[in-house]
């Protein structure tokens, strides 16, 4: 099956082909066919090559394959070509798997919408783009998926287009992805420079005779491709146009904008692990990054009230985890993390989109509540999903995350502060989640009538993989019981080959009962953030409103989530247009066009001065004749 | 030299549309289809002939193939010695398979003078290809003026309401350069014949011998002004959006496929390997102005309200790429300087038919007329979402190839130039994708818009060919580099040797010295050939 990993990624191109070419004559079943088969397919061919990586030996998982040369001039060269190994391996699979679940949903929900083809196909697309971008073994056929998946998210934000607020979206998403990408770019060329190639293995295995540690080369493209990485995986400050990118539709929410494609830089930065250990000022920057990010939206998240933004505000914390993950060297953390919040959180989204689908799209929580009795099969998955992330013991989100707080105490990298944003952070998401679940589905209704009779549960198509989702958001941490707990970490063990040296060089020197402590902080501060919600939205419930008036300004602040969009537009977007107006209407049509048209009026000036000079008259010109024979004569006598 | 070749293809390719205009002359004005059809003949029978020359053509080499030279006025020196490289090759395809789709999207939108307008076509196709395949700098220079006749009909007899203004612009801007141009190849032609005493103006002859570094700068300067107006670089490109708002579809689509790319492939073919010294002594100079007109170029397209403008300043501002490119001379920036060309030839082409193609339904192209025309012409919205993507440079698409090895070449060189070149691809992302939601999205708010056709069949066929060589370009770029490469390497090698060794031979496991560390930064900066070029004396 390793020599066919091709396959992964021929069969959602396949679909897209089809239904993007011919889809409109399709009937929809063929089409739901095309769509979810070529998925379902390409799960399994990733399940097929996860299971031969298995039955080699750890240090032997490692496969390249070579399709045909890419871009080549002189000494550049690229290829088509594929690694896998653990970690493109546990990533094709959480990719096609999270994607056929949602493929299956979208056939339920998208199931009215006069773009049903069109959505269907960029959805393949999409996923083709994200297994390209998690297979390819060198940074610039990476570089493909990455703004191929970026394309793919600009289309499905844009999706309703005739409504502006989406096609602004889509935009944005784009355009703000692309600052990210410029850094990309050029962290590219510089490891070009440097290594005189941009394939993986080689770079990896040369990095550290290379590259000197700390210095500014290292410090340099490390700094570059996180740029990337920023962008795509929305942190601060690029993580502008997330929360804007639930303008699409619910299912893409949920499998771009939540489990896989923003999670491209962390798989980016964790793939180029050996690279970023050679820079520890990188490495900070990158916890720091992650850190205050996980905080600073954990802390927008609070106060939002359109259910599907306190998630996208929860995603950009929750990349941020992985992150503070990746930079305290924790890169096994990182992507165990991801995998759950993959399960988890796609199973948040598309419960959302299913309380959307009841309730005709309203997305405003505070019209909402006691929507337990009319949807329970989308309750109990969404109380699944948000146990999960709160941290709570025995859901998947507990061991992942708190591997990462501990990480970000106890690793080399590690440092106080840093464990304490997480904390922080943990204690935000648990009152925000449960804040969401209490008042959606708990206490009493305030839907309007009509809504009221409406709700309903949704169909077996959507419920289906929220059942299935659930699952995986309840039992998905098992891979990675820590010691102290008995277990083996076996997805750290997994993930070790990729890794290389990385997981023995953050080794910790903490005691067993330090963790043990540790665990129990964050376990309490979880419940917590429960209990707090608990009290403000079930037992007090008029407890916020007085909060928000006595902290009227901070409340304003987060409200408007500091503002951010406006600073940005009135310091970065308005000056930039002023300029573009100037070069245009001063430069181009008064400077250059002024002065090649005077040029012109400037010859007609003259022509029209020498011109009066053509009198007709004789005697002007016998006068000039004489004038002329006196100076020359003088000339020559003075001389 | 091969002169015994068989056949002389290339004077075949080159005269071919010229006897399309003799069997028009035969045809009657009145019958219109008859005058378009003989036209779109002659123009794809010249494209197939031509592609003759990309599978005959021997890529192992970086030396003129399928060189015809004959004598033509032997007292002066002047011959007729054509030949293409691996550089001119891809330029004269670009010509070829550009011509007929330009002629095919004139057949609703040119109504009157039928006969005339294809025969200015015709012209020009016959003057194009005659640029790229001149190897006699007269013969050149033949083909470079008679070219600018045809276009000045073209805006000005069938274009929009200032025509007339700017023909004459276009016509007195490159008229400028051309004057200093030809005074240049005669100082040329005087200086060759001082040391050698062989009267020629044999472009090949003249680089054996060493012009003196202050007579180089002078006609440097002198070639470089006329290429950089064509290009045209920045300050010197206001004639270009006035040429294309008032151009027809097919004048704009030529002048910005073709006509554009002139400029930068004199560059390549003159400037460089007959004044190596003064290339090497303007580099910063060109880079920089390359570097203002990318990122000027797109700030000013951000803001144009005319379709039509705004292709036409992000020209300015991919050509800026393009030139980077060239000035960082080594083998990733050329390739991709001329892959670039190709791309923009193919992408602002398409950008032009699809302007084209919206104009002849609602005679308007002010942007701020459309909306919402992707719920009323679904396929073409799909066509110009992906002319749109590769003009922005997506990866997968022809655009990105090019830009990449340009700034990755410019990289080598300067890491500061190619990062202020690099800002460019986020400002086109910027004023296509704005472009595109005004255009295409939205509520169809305008009642012109409601109930505009699809595009016709005719539209798709003209569309398609072009959509696959976005692809193909994108994907199997190396169908292209690899018949570049010889010369683009032999170009180096006459303009620094230095280069030849490091590029021909296949780059070794990286060392440790090629480690960078904090001085070192800095020092990827120029380093072309250090000592042994005098500069500036």
């Amino acid at each position: 099956m390793l020599d066919k990993v091709w396959l992964v990624l021929l069969f959602p191109l396949l679909g897209f082909l089809l239904n993007g070419l011919f889809g409109w004559k399709f009937k929809r079943g063929l089409i739901n066919l095309i769509a979810c088969g070529s998925v379902g397919l390409s799960f399994l061919v990733s399940l097929g090559v996860f299971l031969d990586l298995l039955k080699l030996a750890p240090e032997a998982r490692h496969f390249e394959k070579v399709l045909f040369p890419w871009v080549v001039s002189g000494s550049f060269k690229t290829a088509f070509s594929f690694l896998v190994d653990p970690l493109s391996a546990l990533m094709i699979l959480v990719v096609s798997g999270v994607a056929f679940l949602i493929h299956i949903y979208s056939t339920g929900y998208m199931h009215d919408d006069p773009g049903y083809v069109r959505y269907f196909s960029y959805l393949n697309l999409f996923t083709f783009s994200m297994l390209l971008l998690v297979l390819a073994d060198n940074l610039l056929l990476m570089y493909i998926g990455w703004e191929a998946v970026g394309l793919c998210s600009y289309l499905l934000i844009g999706f309703w287009y005739e409504k502006k607020s989406a096609a602004d979206a889509g935009k944005k998403a784009f355009i703000v992805n692309r600052i990210g990408d410029f850094g990309f770019a050029l962290g590219i060329m510089l490891t070009f420079v440097i290594f005189g190639t941009v394939y993986f293995t080689p770079i990896l295995e040369r990095a550290p005779e290379v590259l000197q540690y700390g210095g500014a080369a290292a410090t340099a493209i490390t700094l570059l491709l996180f740029l990337g990485a920023v962008g795509k995986s929305a942190q601060i400050p690029l993580y502008v146009w997330l929360p804007d990118a639930m303008e699409g539709p619910t299912p893409v929410s949920a499998l771009i904008h939540a489990a896989t494609m923003v999670t491209a830089g962390i798989y980016m930065v964790a793939r180029l692990s050996a690279l970023f250990l050679m820079a520890p000022v990188s490495m900070l920057v990158v916890a720091i990054v992650g850190g205050v990010t996980a905080l600073y939206a954990a802390s927008i998240g609070l106060m939002q009230n359109d259910i599907k933004r306190v998630l996208a505000y929860s995603t950009i914390s929750q990349l941020g985890y992985m992150f503070l993950a990746c930079g305290v060297g924790a890169f096994g953390a990182g992507i165990f993390h991801l995998m759950t919040h993959a399960f988890f959180k796609a199973l948040l989204f598309l419960c959302a989109g299913s309380v959307m689908h009841a309730l005709a799209g309203e997305l405003n929580i505070q019209k909402m509540g006691g929507l337990k009795k009319h949807m329970p099969v989308t309750y109990w998955t969404f109380l699944m999903g948000t146990l999960a992330i709160a941290g709570i013991p025995g859901f998947s989100g507990f061991f992942s995350k708190d591997e990462i707080i501990w990480k970000a105490f106890s690793s080399a990298q590690g440092h106080f502060l840093l464990w304490f944003l997480g904390a922080a952070g943990a204690l935000m998401t648990a009152f925000y989640m449960f804040r969401l679940l209490f008042l959606t589905f708990h206490g009493k209704s305030r839907l309007t009538p009509e809504l009221e009779k409406r709700a309903h549960e949704s169909p077996n198509k959507m419920t289906v993989p929220l059942i299935i989702l659930a699952v995986l958001a309840v039992i998905g941490g098992y891979v990675g019981i820590p010691h102290l707990l008995g277990g083996g970490n076996r997805i750290e063990k997994f993930l070790e080959p990729s890794f290389g040296q990385v997981s023995k060089a953050v080794e910790t020197h903490h005691s067993g009962g330090v963790e043990l402590l540790m665990m129990i902080i964050s376990v309490l501060i979880a419940l917590g953030g429960v209990y707090l919600a608990y009290t403000f939205y079930i037992k007090k419930t008029e407890l916020p409103k007085k909060l928000a008036e006595r902290y009227r300004s901070i409340y304003t602040l987060i409200y408007n989530k500091y503002y951010v969009d406006e600073i940005y537009n009135a310091v970065i977007v308005q000056p930039l247009k002023f300029f573009a107006i100037i070069c245009w209407r001063f430069f181009d049509v008064i400077v250059i066009d002024g002065s090649a048209n005077g040029l012109a009026k400037l010859v007609g000036l003259i022509g029209n001065l020498i011109r009066r000079f053509e009198t007709g008259y004789v005697r002007n010109y016998a006068l000039g004749f004489v004038v002329g024979v006196v100076i020359i004569l003088g000339y020559f006598m003075l001389r | 030299m091969n002169m015994g070749e068989s056949f002389p293809i290339l004077t075949v390719v080159t005269f071919l549309p010229a006897l399309g205009i003799v069997l028009l002359l035969l045809v009657d004005k009145n019958r219109q289809l008859l005058v378009r059809n003989v036209a779109l003949f002659t123009s794809l029978v010249t494209f197939l002939v031509s592609l003759f020359l990309y599978f005959k053509f021997d890529p192992g080499t970086g030396d003129m193939q399928f060189v015809e030279l004959y004598s033509w006025i032997p007292s002066l020196g002047m011959g007729y010695h054509m030949g293409i490289d691996g550089i001119s090759l891809f330029l004269v395809l670009l010509t070829t398979f550009l011509t007929p789709i330009a002629i095919w999207s004139s057949y609703n939108a040119v109504t009157e003078k039928v006969k005339g307008f294809m025969i200015s076509i015709l012209a020009l196709e016959t003057g194009m290809i005659g640029v790229f395949v001149s190897l006699d700098l007269f013969l050149f220079y033949v083909f470079w003026e008679a070219m600018l006749i045809p276009m000045y009909f073209i805006i000005g007899v069938w274009g929009g309401p200032r025509r007339i203004y700017a023909a004459v612009k276009f016509i007195l801007f490159t008229m400028t350069g051309s004057l200093l141009m030809l005074v240049a190849i005669l100082a040329l032609y005087f200086v060759n014949q001082s040391y050698t005493g062989v009267a020629t103006f044999n472009l090949l002859d003249y680089q054996g011998i060493q012009i003196p570094f202050n007579y180089q700068i002078w006609m440097f300067l002198a070639f470089a002004l006329a290429f950089a107006i064509k290009v045209p670089m920045w300050p010197l490109h206001t004639w270009l959006p006035d040429a294309h708002v008032e151009a027809p579809t097919a004048g704009s689509v030529l002048l910005a496929a073709v006509l554009l790319k002139m400029g930068a492939y004199g560059f390549l073919r003159f400037c460089f390997p007959l004044f190596p010294e003064a290339t090497i002594h303007f580099i910063p100079l060109f880079s920089i102005l390359a570097i203002i007109g990318i990122i000027y170029g797109a700030f000013v397209a951000l803001v144009q309200k005319d379709v039509k403008s705004l292709v036409a300043y992000s020209s300015v501002s991919h050509l800026g790429f393009v030139m980077l490119g060239l000035f960082a001379l080594n083998m990733q920036s050329l390739e991709g300087s001329i892959l670039q060309m190709l791309s923009h030839g193919i992408s602002t082409g398409a950008l032009f038919l699809l302007v084209g193609m919206l104009y002849e339904r609602r005679h308007t192209r002010l942007i701020s007329d459309f909306g919402g025309i992707s719920k009323v012409m679904p396929v073409f919205a799909a066509f110009f979402m992906i002319v749109t993507l590769s003009s922005i440079g997506l990866p997968g698409t022809n655009g990105f190839v090019g830009e990449f090895l340009i700034l990755l070449g410019t990289f080598r060189e300067n890491w500061l130039y190619a990062a202020f070149g690099a800002t460019g691809i986020i400002l086109a992302a910027v004023y296509m994708l704005w472009m595109y939601q005004r255009v295409m999205f939205g509520k169809v708010d305008k009642p012109e818009n409601q109930k505009l056709k699809d595009l016709s069949l005719r539209e798709k066929l003209i569309l398609v060919p072009i959509v696959i060589v976005i692809f193909l370009i994108g994907i199997y770029p190396s169908a292209f580099t690899s018949r570049m490469e010889a010369s683009v390497a032999k170009l180096m090698e006459t303009v620094n040797e230095k280069y030849r060794v490091e590029e021909v031979m296949p780059q070794v496991q990286p060392r440790r010295d090629f480690q960078i560390d904090e001085s070192q930064l800095e020092v990827s900066t120029h380093s072309f050939g250090g000592g042994e070029i005098h500069r500036g004396q």
